[in-house]
């Protein structure tokens, strides 16, 4: 009863681990880029679609949109008014711009966060699930909404693979991230290649917020431990590998899941973050990293 | 910085006129403080909806009281200050207010680890200090332990013990003689002002017929609590009593997306919100929750109209410390009025002596021999608290009974049985 119980719990969290963290790896896999604004961008996407549903009495499904448009706009602010600026800049030294890259998205991170408590205040939001109801699944009492979680996790990490792997958009990111000057000498874009990643990135991560927010609930404070979370979950499965983070995020669900379980909530987090001092130890490159 | 030098001739022109100033100021100085305001420094948690209507609340009483005429012809002045729901935060607030801006009395927050980071310079700067919304004993305790020195602070909310009291009491009539149940499990945060809640739980609990079946404390950070709900429901309870503030929305959502069948019972600020409904799309129906005021409950014939001015002026409902804050706000006038000073220590012996009607109820505060000493008092007649239950999206009261508007009802979901 207790293992079905972490079983299909541990499945739904370690899945919207997966779907915040391929974002996060993809981004940094193809331009090199580490989003520390990552989790601010996923708990404005929840507060978007909180507030089209509670201040703009809009239904659940436009709600959820609009929270997946607005993470895809903040991505694209990011993109656009934070990293580009850096990594066009003639003033700073090309082998300083990934700090500047690292400290500029944290500190933009730190902004919406602020922001967001300034207008939405520091309490949790929650976004109205859009399937409501339990069932029963081998004796455990189970949220639909948990089940619509998974699925909807699932789905968007297949159609990405699809997307990278069937299509020529898909094959062209794939190409930047293994070689960007190759990429330019065969006569694409390589920021019209940004501008994509950016896109699926803004749209991934749009969609985990809004399902965090349907799942557990988020506020102006979960920006530095989702952040931190996915920036955890992305070094253990080895910086770029999108797998290797799929990998590492069921690590880290089901560990946490087990600990809150079998152990004590309270220490939920800790044995992953133990794992994750031991694999910097023992293999430096992460689960499936390529050095 | 421009003038940095001056004539020797300039300079003694200038005492002169100094002197002459100085006895002029001395003959007529009963007129100038008549003239002066009343200074009250506010330390808030601005971005928190619990500490936002503090500040709200305290400049409503001043406009009132202003409105009025002031107290002996002095204009109170609000000067409010925005912690971030930071100790570090509140302490430079707290200097900054007494050495900068000079105010007579301070009100501030509603965190006990904030309240006993600023009680030690209260006594530094002996400046009298009050806390509309923290609940800790030891912030009372301290004042008793070692009065000469603690006395500047006052505990103008309900202690901990008060407050497991209150729930206590609630419970014994509505869930004990009314549905008949027998047990409970304790749930609550893991924060300065729940251990002695706890405390006070585990010792009235058993005493109203409520046997503890377990005690689950978690941390403030905790996102997910399905864990939490399930242990809980493995020992079937036929209640959970919460202690919860820093917390609030996320648990009674996850309470409701997995239709947890137990009710919840007890102290969760966050549900004294009026925006507590729509933060958690109205997962919130059921939930009961020990309140000092609410939105439509004649407590005292202030409470609703000042809820209500309150909502006209700021557009929703104020917070449990917006209630105690514009409260506040009136005996300190009323004790600057009576003790005929602003003067800390003459402040401090009239506000001891306080006798005021205000939103929450009557107010009065432990004495010197008392454990819980410039504690409001706890009581029938004086503050009781009142038990609240979200129904229908709506905050209805359901305890005492004499300004109870609603009996307890419970979302489908929800086993209201004795096991």
């Amino acid at each position: 009863m207790l293992a079905f119980q972490i079983l299909i719990d541990g499945f739904a969290i370690s899945a919207l681990y997966a779907l915040g963290a391929t974002g996060f790896t993809l981004i940094f896999g193809v331009s090199g880029v580490l989003n520390l604004s990552h989790g601010a961008i996923m708990v404005l996407a929840a507060v978007a679609a909180w507030a089209a549903a509670s201040v703009l009495h809009l239904d659940t499904y436009a709600g959820a949109l609009i929270g997946v448009a607005v993470g895809m706009v903040a991505a694209f602010a990011t993109y656009f008014a934070v990293v580009q600026p850096i990594q066009r800049s003639t003033r700073i030294a090309n082998e300083e711009k990934e700090i500047f890259v690292l400290t500029g998205t944290l500190l933009w991170g730190i902004m919406i966060q602020e922001l967001i408590a300034y207008f939405f205040t520091n309490n949790a939001k929650t976004v109205l699930p859009i399937v409501g109801g339990v069932v029963n699944i081998l004796g455990v009492r189970t949220p639909k909404n948990e089940i619509f979680t998974a699925v909807m996790c699932c789905l968007a990490i297949g159609l990405l693979w699809l997307l990278v792997n069937r299509t020529r958009t898909g094959k062209a990111v794939l190409a930047a991230s293994m070689n960007p000057r190759g990429v330019t000498l065969l006569g694409l874009e390589l920021t019209r290649i940004y501008v994509v990643v950016w896109a699926i990135y803004g749209i991934l991560a749009g969609i985990a917020g809004v399902l965090l927010g349907m799942f557990l609930g988020v506020s102006s404070y979960s920006v530095g431990p989702l952040t931190a979370s996915a920036f955890s979950i992305v070094v253990l499965g080895g910086l770029g590998s999108v797998s290797g983070s799929l990998i590492a995020a069921f690590v880290v669900g089901y560990l946490e899941t087990l600990t809150a379980y079998l152990v004590s909530p309270a220490y939920r987090t800790i044995p992953a973050l133990l794992l994750l001092v031991a694999v910097m130890y023992i293999r430096p490159q992460g689960l499936l990293g390529r050095r | 910085m421009a003038k940095t030098s001056r004539s020797p001739r300039f300079w003694s022109v200038r005492k002169l006129l100094g002197a002459a100033a100085l006895g002029l100021l001395a003959t007529a100085s009963s007129q100038a403080s008549a003239a002066d305001p009343i200074k009250i420094g506010v330390i808030a948690e601005a971005q928190a909806i619990a500490g936002a209507s503090i500040p709200q609340a305290a400049q409503m009483a001043a406009d009132e009281i202003n409105a009025k005429g002031g107290v002996d012809g002095r204009k109170i002045e609000i000067i409010s200050y925005d912690n971030h729901s930071s100790s570090a935060d509140s302490v430079r607030a707290f200097q900054r207010a007494v050495n900068d801006d000079k105010v007579n009395v301070v009100i501030a927050s509603y965190i006990s680890e904030v309240v006993l980071a600023l009680e030690p310079w209260a006594s530094r700067l002996k400046t009298p200090f009050i806390t509309p919304g923290a609940a800790s004993n030891e912030i009372s305790k301290s004042v008793h332990s070692d009065y000469e020195k603690n006395k500047y602070t006052f505990h103008g909310y309900l202690t901990s013990a008060a407050l497991a009291l209150s729930v206590c009491d609630a419970a014994k009539e509505l869930l004990v003689e009314q549905k008949h149940m027998k047990s409970a499990v304790i749930m609550s945060e893991d924060a300065a002002w729940t251990k002695p809640l706890d405390v006070g739980y585990e010792e009235c609990l058993p005493k109203i017929g409520l046997k503890v079946l377990d005690h689950i404390r978690f941390s403030p950070d905790t996102t997910d609590f399905t864990p939490i709900f399930n242990k809980i429901e493995g020992s079937k309870p036929d209640v959970i009593i919460t202690g919860i503030s820093h917390v609030g929305v996320q648990p009674t959502v996850q309470w409701k997306n997995q239709q947890v069948p137990i009710p919840m019972l007890g102290i969760a600020s966050q549900a004294t919100n009026s925006t507590f409904g729509k933060d958690t799309n109205d997962a919130a129906d059921g939930v009961l929750y020990q309140g000092v005021s609410g939105p439509d409950v004649a407590v005292t014939p202030k409470s609703v109209p000042f809820a209500e001015g309150f909502k006209k002026k700021y557009g929703n409902y104020p917070s449990y410390a917006g209630y105690t804050s514009y409260d506040e706000v009136y005996y300190i006038a009323d004790a600057v009025k009576r003790g005929g000073s602003t003067d800390a220590d003459k402040l401090v012996a009239a506000l001891e002596k306080t006798d005021w009607e205000g939103t929450i109820g009557r107010v009065q505060f432990y004495g010197k021999e008392d454990p819980f000493t410039h504690s409001i008092k706890y009581g029938k007649g004086l503050v009781t608290g009142l038990i609240l239950q979200w129904q229908d999206g709506k905050q209805v009261s359901v305890w005492p009974k004499e300004i109870a508007k609603g009996s307890l009802k419970f979302p489908s979901f929800i086993k209201v049985t004795a096991n």
